[in-house]
């Protein structure tokens, strides 16, 4: 089993949780729209992260290209939409299916003869890459030019899944809350119980009786389903859709820092995470452009994510954890060899 | 038209010789290191960098800037290592990959800092000049570039096969722990690699400095192809990087010949995954990851 950090009994994790989506659902009422545009993006990073989570977390399956998941179902949700005028819902659904079954058969390619690992991980790279150039050759959804929704009216339109950024934000609030409760059920579910055997001990879980090969499928294309719809969603938000942004390596790459650097395993490392790396990203674009030197941004993220993976292996959140008992009991920090014996 | 099709079949072959010194750089840091190195397109985008620099000021021959780019490289890499990588060669794959992922933002962004965005052409006169062999007629910038990779390719092999450092590194690549209870230094040999690594992609860059125009943004495209050149031959298996970059090249060529431009990118891909099916491990591919 993974280490749990979030630590506590039971209610109290729940509290904390709904303490927390409070507190950003007062932030979505009141704070400016530059603020609340960045927060739907953080949110919604969340949720894909989550998925990934899932994947990696659970499953142990490592994905770099979830890319063409997110792109998938934002493909489904733009192409309905702007072709045809369909509800987004019904894209959001397309996009999971479509989703969900490619995960499923580039799983069963890769599985059948017991590829694993880093070659499934090189794999998933491969197929994004190979979904961007197609996607950026393809007349019908836009090639490079891309799909753009309409402009928002301002008016909310639930049925058609439309609104202003305030509406959004609400949106990406709810599915990070959807994933958050979600990945909490199915890791407590006889799914939960047999993904993670089959995570820890494949061997040990096939003399079980547990169906590995099933299961490794079943667990990629359901994490690919949930990352396609939070594609769709970072459709509606950004108006556009390209696929260079959508299915390009840099957003695989923002869809697993959030987790990474959050914390893995844990409830609400993918929001710390996605919390502290997109404004950062945003902040260093913005110092990099108003100083006309391009590339200085990349330089300075780059430099951060290599701290952080050296300097907090375990993530932020797990480092806030351990910060907070150290304070409820200050001998922790400078007697470590008692917080080891009760980890 | 039977010429034409040898010319296409030949130019490929020429850049898949160079697409397998890419590889083979890749294929041998994760053989022995049990590490994808992420920023490998990079460390070949350096490797171009050094070449156009070497032309246009010394007016330097390709080979001369080839081994300036193969010393250069190899302390870079092995410095890297050193410094850097060795912290993070006994975690898990996606800390690694954060890690890379890092590293190639930052040479990226130093390369945007240093040179700017714009491409800039090389000063090479060499793309210009053929060399003409009954049926087919032969770019001569591919030509040395394709001979250059290809030598480099047979000493490494001999090198790696019979002095006393290539076994070292064999040895570590088979059995780590055995390694250390025979007494190698392991944290030497894994910085030897790592500078081997980089100097294979440093070296590749150089040659085809004067076929690309110098860039930042080349740098993804090179370390996708490296990765799909090492999936098609094996990860961690030397001749299948050298096979995986002669079928890649010559795909290329013959896609640009027969499909849009679009296509040739994404025929690579495509062939990555046909091979999948029927050899999931690659041509040359070790039976456990």
């Amino acid at each position: 089993m993974q280490k749990r950090f979030d630590g506590g009994p039971e209610i109290k994790r729940w509290l904390a949780g709904a303490m927390v989506f409070i507190v950003l659902a007062f932030v979505g009422s009141s704070a400016d729209p530059y603020f609340i545009s960045l927060m739907t993006i953080v949110l919604l990073f969340t949720f894909l992260g989550q998925s990934w989570n899932l994947m990696l977390g659970i499953g142990g399956q490592l994905s770099i290209g979830h890319a063409l998941f997110v792109g998938l179902g934002a493909y489904s949700v733009g192409v309905l939409y702007v072709k045809y005028g369909i509800s987004p819902w019904i894209g959001l659904f397309l996009g999971m299916i479509i989703a969900g079954s490619v995960g499923a058969a580039l799983a069963w390619l890769s599985f059948r003869f017991e590829v694993r690992g880093i070659y499934f991980a090189l794999l998933t790279i491969a197929a994004a890459e190979f979904a961007r150039i197609m996607f950026s050759g393809w007349e019908f959804v836009g090639a490079m030019q891309g799909l753009f929704f309409p402009a928002p009216t301002g008016a909310i339109e639930f049925s058609m899944l439309r609104g202003g950024a305030r509406f959004y934000y609400f949106v990406a609030l709810a599915l990070a809350a959807l994933g958050i409760i979600g990945t909490e059920l199915i890791s407590r579910s006889y799914l939960g119980y047999v993904w993670r055997a089959m995570r820890d001990d494949e061997p040990a879980a096939r003399a079980l009786g547990v169906r590995t090969f099933r299961h490794k499928i079943l667990v990629i294309s359901v994490s690919a389903a949930a990352a396609a719809a939070g594609g769709g969603v970072l459709g509606l938000v950004q108006g556009s859709i390209f696929p260079d942004s959508i299915m390009g390596m840099g957003l695989s790459v923002d869809v697993l820092i959030g987790p990474v650097v959050g914390g893995l395993g844990t409830t609400f490392g993918p929001l710390i995470g996605s919390l502290a790396a997109i404004p950062l990203n945003h902040l260093m674009s913005a110092i990099g452009d108003n100083l006309r030197i391009p590339g200085l941004n990349n330089i300075a993220y780059g430099i951060v994510l290599i701290l952080v993976v050296w300097f907090l292996p375990d993530g932020i959140w797990p480092a806030i954890v351990r910060l907070c008992k150290a304070i409820q009991a200050p001998s922790r920090l400078w007697l470590p060899h008692l917080r080891k014996a009760e980890e | 038209m039977l010429s034409l099709w040898l010319n296409v079949l030949a130019s490929g072959i020429l850049l898949g010789l160079v697409y397998g010194l890419v590889a083979l750089g890749l294929t041998i840091i994760f053989g022995v290191m049990r590490v994808v190195n992420f920023a490998h397109g990079e460390m070949v985008v350096f490797g171009v960098y050094i070449g156009y620099w070497a032309v246009r000021l010394w007016d330097a021959p390709i080979i001369v800037a080839a081994a300036i780019a193969a010393v250069v490289m190899f302390f870079f890499g092995y410095l890297l290592e050193a410094l850097i990588v060795k912290r993070f060669v006994n975690r898990p794959h996606h800390y690694q990959f954060i890690v890379f992922i890092g590293l190639s933002l930052l040479f990226s962004g130093v390369l945007l800092v240093a040179f700017g965005p714009d491409p800039r052409p090389s000063a090479s006169l060499l793309s210009f000049r053929t060399v003409s062999l009954g049926f087919v007629t032969l770019d001569l910038a591919r030509l040395q570039a394709a001979i250059t990779a290809g030598v480099l390719i047979a000493l490494l092999g001999v090198y790696l096969r019979f002095s006393s450092l290539g076994r070292a590194l064999r040895a570590a690549a088979d059995n780590r722990l055995g390694g250390l209870v025979v007494g190698l230094n392991i944290p030497r040999v894994y910085a030897v690699t790592f500078g081997i690594g980089a100097a294979c992609a440093g070296v590749a860059g150089a040659l085809i400095s004067p076929l690309f125009d110098a860039q930042p943004y080349l740098a993804v495209d090179f370390t996708l192809l490296a990765f799909v050149t090492v999936i098609v031959g094996g990860l961690g298996s030397f001749s299948g990087a050298l096979l995986g970059g002669l079928v890649i090249g010559v795909a290329e060529a013959i896609a640009a010949l027969m499909f849009t431009p679009s296509m040739k990118t994404a025929l690579p891909y495509a062939l990555l995954i046909i091979i999948l099916i029927f050899r999931p491990r690659g041509f040359f591919g070790a039976k456990e990851i």
